[in-house]
């Protein structure tokens, strides 16, 4: 008896479960990593001038770039690397070729007070630092976000290309999946540091958390990051994609980091 | 704690187990008492997803939801809409990766139903059915109890699976278990504590409602 009472109730709770009804759809916006705290921002103070609301995804542009190609969902597609839209264009899945937001930064960030930090001169002195440990039997890795589809991480591979460190570090590198990850990776205890975006170094919370200097934007190709419009969106994706290039979008954007063409 | 994450989790594995057991009721019965060649191989294709690497299965899914693929193109077909990072996508998804963990517990149990008590019940004037109704289910009620549960347990935990075929749409696909991967990467770690500690409960629950039964079981046998 017991049972079958318990069982019915658990029938029960599955049903009432089921029958939740799904969150209102409010239109889904993927945006790259590097926008994680700038687009929350956005998105909040758009909410409050215009009371709609927005789904936020973050990764790496790539993967998004990939699940657009496949049908996913998304109605406004921020991603940190310009060719991405552009592809996405040329397949037929954007409404028209998007357009140039933002320029990211990329910058060497490690764990605050270690006490540490390169000068300006020398940003990647700390990389050369950790290939010095790494012959005295110490390993202390780099982070980075994957290169194969972030767009930082292909940044940060050029910038470790340009000052001739890439090979030697292929031991040391420890690879995020975004540059969200790649951050995380920085700041861990195991960690010299890593070469990652600028905006989350400016983000609330990390700032303290960590330290940071600039590398030279000529050491990368411009982190040019592009948005666009899915063939999906709605209203509510386009006023924010409009929102988003007016002051007040920007000047968010420039609070964290982001020069604006 | 990420409310839309949480429903999406109860409603996938609330399905995942009202659409599950019954089939996996079926399917184990036939495996605990069917005798045929190939039998091992069937057995082996339910267990598959035990093992295999949640990457692994979750990539062979995307793929075959593909609109160009079989699957996707046959769904499309009959819904308009596609499979991938869709609701009804992971559902599917989470039905085959639950395979075993309903299946499994269910066979065994039919297994230890004595082959002469039904034939017993059908001297007695019982058809199969009425047989299967009032003899075999509640002996092996124990086994579908702790089939469901582990159900219901491993689908709110299923993660890479849930990650590939479903894209973490907020609302959609994203479950509980990915939100804290979210919170993570958003260096939110009082939101992943939160979310981590309910799963924790939740599935400790789960599973002491399993083993508890399980224990009551050895417990009236004696």
């Amino acid at each position: 008896m017991l049972k079958a009472k318990l069982a019915h109730g658990l029938l029960l709770a599955c049903l009432l479960l089921t029958s939740a009804p799904a969150i209102a759809a409010a239109p889904i916006v993927a945006a790259a990593s590097d926008l994680q705290f700038a687009l929350t921002e956005a998105a909040e103070q758009f909410q409050q001038e215009t009371g709609h609301d927005l789904r936020l995804n973050f990764g790496s542009s790539g993967n998004f770039r990939r699940q657009i190609a496949q049908g996913a969902p998304f109605e406004l597609y921020l991603s940190a690397d310009e060719r991405y839209v552009q592809a996405l264009y040329e397949e037929g899945h954007t409404q028209d070729e998007g357009v140039n937001y933002a320029i990211g930064r990329l910058v060497w960030m490690q764990q605050a007070g270690r006490g540490d930090l390169p000068s300006d001169d020398a940003p990647l002195a700390g990389v050369a630092a950790a290939l010095e440990a790494q012959e005295s039997g110490t390993t202390e890795r780099i982070a980075l976000a994957n290169p194969e589809h972030a767009p930082y991480g292909v940044a940060a591979q050029q910038t470790l290309e340009h000052a001739g460190l890439w090979e030697q570090t292929e031991s040391l590198r420890v690879l995020g999946e975004n540059v969200s990850q790649a951050t995380q990776f920085a700041l861990s205890d195991d960690a010299r540091g890593g070469l990652v975006a600028y905006s989350l170094a400016l983000a609330p919370g990390l700032n303290e958390r960590s330290e940071y200097v600039l590398i030279p934007e000529a050491w990368h190709n411009p982190l040019r990051q592009r948005m666009v419009l899915t063939n999906q969106a709605g209203d509510v994706a386009t006023a924010f994609y409009q929102w988003l290039q007016e002051e007040e979008g920007q000047s968010i954007l420039r609070t964290y980091g982001f020069s604006v063409e | 704690m990420d409310w839309s994450a949480l429903s999406v989790s109860l409603r996938l594995a609330g399905f995942t187990c009202l659409i599950l057991i019954p089939f996996a009721i079926w399917l184990g019965r036939a495996l605990a008492y069917a005798r045929f060649r190939g039998k091992g191989l069937c057995e082996a294709f339910v267990a598959l997803p035990l093992v295999l690497p949640p990457t692994v299965l979750g990539f062979y899914l995307l793929m075959s939801f593909g609109r160009d693929a079989p699957v996707g193109a046959l769904w499309a077909n009959l819904t308009g809409g596609g499979l991938n990072f869709t609701f009804t996508g992971i559902l599917l998804a989470s039905l085959i990766a639950n395979l075993p963990f309903a299946v499994q517990p269910i066979q065994r149990a039919f297994e230890h139903v004595p082959h002469n008590l039904r034939e017993a019940a059908w001297c007695s004037g019982l058809s199969p059915w009425q047989t299967l109704l009032r003899i075999e289910l509640p002996l092996v009620w124990p086994g579908i109890m702790s089939a469901g549960a582990l159900t219901f347990a491993h689908t709110l935990g299923e993660f890479g699976v849930i990650l590939m075929v479903g894209g973490a749409i907020d609302g959609e696909t994203r479950t509980l278990a990915i939100a804290i991967y979210d919170r993570v990467q958003a260096f939110d770690e009082q939101g992943a504590a939160q979310m981590s500690a309910l799963l924790l409960l939740v599935s400790f629950i789960t599973l002491g409602l399993v083993y508890g039964l399980a224990g009551r079981r050895r417990w009236a046998r004696g």
